[in-house]
């Protein structure tokens, strides 16, 4: 999505390629002015929908009543309060899946064994909706761990099987040399499988982060008492379409902010584990 | 006595699917300091017969001795240098050459001294600190060889090193290989599809036969020349077509793919 930029290392561009450059910033130029416009042009026609009541500003809410909305709960601070809930739900639900997940990949890669034995098991989690799940989780783990217990349920097969299938073509193409040294198996998860695997774990960890999105709003939905699901659902209760939006509005800023971050800490690691010394 | 025995060995795979026997009956000695190359048909067990000496693969049938003694696990003495070069993307050239020092828990410090000695006197040495993708062909195949030479083995076994390089760096890098594992005193086990190669690196070529694969001739490569050719004068000298004819025709009927 980045801009093209001009800085080319050599001094001297030729006239048709610094003309090139130039109709490819303009290009892009274009494209920004365009979001821009789609945006505006939405916001718009939505305020002007309700202002000349063509549709039920009660039903649908309206951009400048969302500005007030927003500074009501913001100042008031629940508003953060269910944000801040809702994204440390989501780190530890990454993290506890992430853990788990590769823990489990590691021990399916380990124990042929163990992969067979439990293989259609598997097969039948990943196919099973995790949401049927819902009341179960509410009956052992409470109203606040049930959350945690929605978001992995929904993030840790996919990541199992992610990382598990990086395992296996590490194993047929890498692991030759390992033997030819006579390695053990801890020596060649360590020196091999886990190093070898960091651009496959940030390939999963990226997954995960929508997965695990979607797990924690679907905990708050069903059983939460705090956090941004929880709010959108009381404000459909209360007929408080306002709240609604404003609250889906912050969940979709949050949820650019967990993806921004992820992808940074992504290019930092494939940076330090492979292009840097070990 | 010979370093390497192999007495009577077959092996076969097994596979759910079906059972593959790869050799029958093999059988060959070899001294202290020798220099043997392998040719034979495609599929034929060249690389099983690999894993057999360095302890990879148990007989089906048979014993594998090194140094007298029958082989359990990969033995230390053996270094073996795969077709691919397998140099580790997240390592820099120099951690890579300490892998196989690390996994035998080797002294860390005396095994970089001997890298950098090598990758010095094998004319890489402004290249410790790159990233294995900034390197030729070439250079990572001696990069690999080197990785196998810090651990220090009596024995090599080298398994098409060359087949992924093309024709030029081919001959250059055989040329530089035969030089390294003569001035080491290594005895070398090479598997090749070139009979050219095969020729001019070894001083006993070995021919193998078709699935279920046994060693069907011997030859002792001896020039009139005098002792110690480099392979390139190898290929020159006046028996080397005499060779080249008589292993061509121990293949006959056996389609050598020469990549
Ligand atoms: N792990 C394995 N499981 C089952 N069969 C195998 C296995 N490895 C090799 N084989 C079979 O054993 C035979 C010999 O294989 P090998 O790799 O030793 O041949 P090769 O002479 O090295 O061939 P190439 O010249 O193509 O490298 C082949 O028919 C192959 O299909
Ligand atoms: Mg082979």
């Amino acid at each position: 999505m980045g801009m093209p930029s001009s800085q080319d290392k050599r001094p001297d561009p030729s006239p048709g390629y610094s003309r090139y450059l130039k109709s490819q910033k303009r290009a892009w130029w274009g494209i920004l002015l365009s979001r821009l416009l789609i945006l505006a042009a939405f916001l718009g026609l939505w305020e002007l929908a309700a202002r000349l009541k063509w549709v039920d500003p009660l039903l649908t809410s309206q951009p400048s009543k969302l500005v007030t909305t927003f500074r009501e709960l913001g100042f008031e601070g629940s508003l953060f309060m269910h944000t801040r809930v809702t994204a440390t739900e989501t780190v530890i639900g990454i993290v506890v899946s992430m853990v788990l997940g590769t823990l489990i990949a590691v021990l399916f890669w380990w124990s042929t064994y163990a992969s067979k034995v439990l293989e259609p098991y598997m097969v039948v989690l990943n196919a099973l909706p995790k949401v049927a799940l819902g009341p179960i989780f509410y009956i052992l783990l409470g109203d606040e761990y049930s959350v945690y217990g929605m978001a992995v349920a929904i993030s840790l097969i996919v990541t199992i099987m992610m990382v598990e299938n990086g395992f296996k073509e590490l194993a047929r193409t890498k692991l030759q040399l390992m033997e030819s040294f006579g390695a053990t198996r801890l020596q060649m998860l360590r020196m091999v499988m886990l190093p070898a695997s960091v651009p496959n774990l940030i390939a999963t960890l990226k997954v995960n982060v929508g997965l695990t999105l979607v797990g924690v709003i679907m905990g708050e939905f069903l059983s939460s008492k705090a956090g941004l699901g929880y709010l959108i659902i009381y404000g459909g209760q209360v007929f408080q379409m306002n709240m609604v939006m404003v609250s889906i509005c912050m969940l979709a800023l949050m949820s650019v902010v967990l993806y921004g971050i992820v992808n940074v800490i992504g290019s930092y690691m494939l940076k330090k584990g492979f292009h840097g010394r070990t | 006595m010979s370093i390497i025995g192999v007495r009577d060995v077959s092996l076969s795979y097994f596979t759910p699917k079906q059972e593959t026997e790869a050799l029958r009956g093999v059988n060959m000695e070899i001294e202290p300091g020798e220099f043997i190359s392998i040719v034979g048909p495609s599929g034929c067990g060249k690389s099983t017969l690999l894993s057999l000496i360095s302890g990879m693969l148990k007989p089906t049938s048979g014993r594998v001795l090194i140094d007298g003694r029958e082989t359990d696990g990969v033995s230390p003495k053996v270094g073996y240098m795969l077709q691919r070069d397998h140099l580790f993307e997240w390592r820099d050239v120099l951690s890579n050459l300490l892998v196989g020092a690390e996994i035998r828990h080797m002294d860390r410090e005396r095994a970089a001294r001997r890298a950098r000695e090598l990758l010095e006197r094998y004319g890489l040495s402004g290249f410790a600190g790159h990233n294995p993708d900034q390197l030729s062909g070439g250079m990572r195949q001696r990069v690999a060889l080197i990785r196998t030479l810090v651990t220090d083995p009596d024995i090599l076994l080298l398994d098409e090193p060359f087949s992924a390089l093309d024709y030029q760096s081919r001959l250059t890098l055989a040329e530089d290989v035969f030089r390294i594992i003569k001035d080491q005193g290594k005895t070398a086990v090479l598997v090749t599809h070139d009979i050219s190669e095969a020729i001019s690196m070894a001083d006993r070529v070995l021919v193998m036969s078709k699935r279920p694969s046994s060693i069907i001739a011997a030859y002792p490569i001896r020039f009139e020349e005098g002792e110690g050719l480099s392979p390139w004068k190898k290929r020159e000298a006046g028996k080397y077509n005499e060779y080249f004819n008589s292993i061509w025709k121990d293949l006959d009927g056996h389609a050598i793919v020469s990549r």
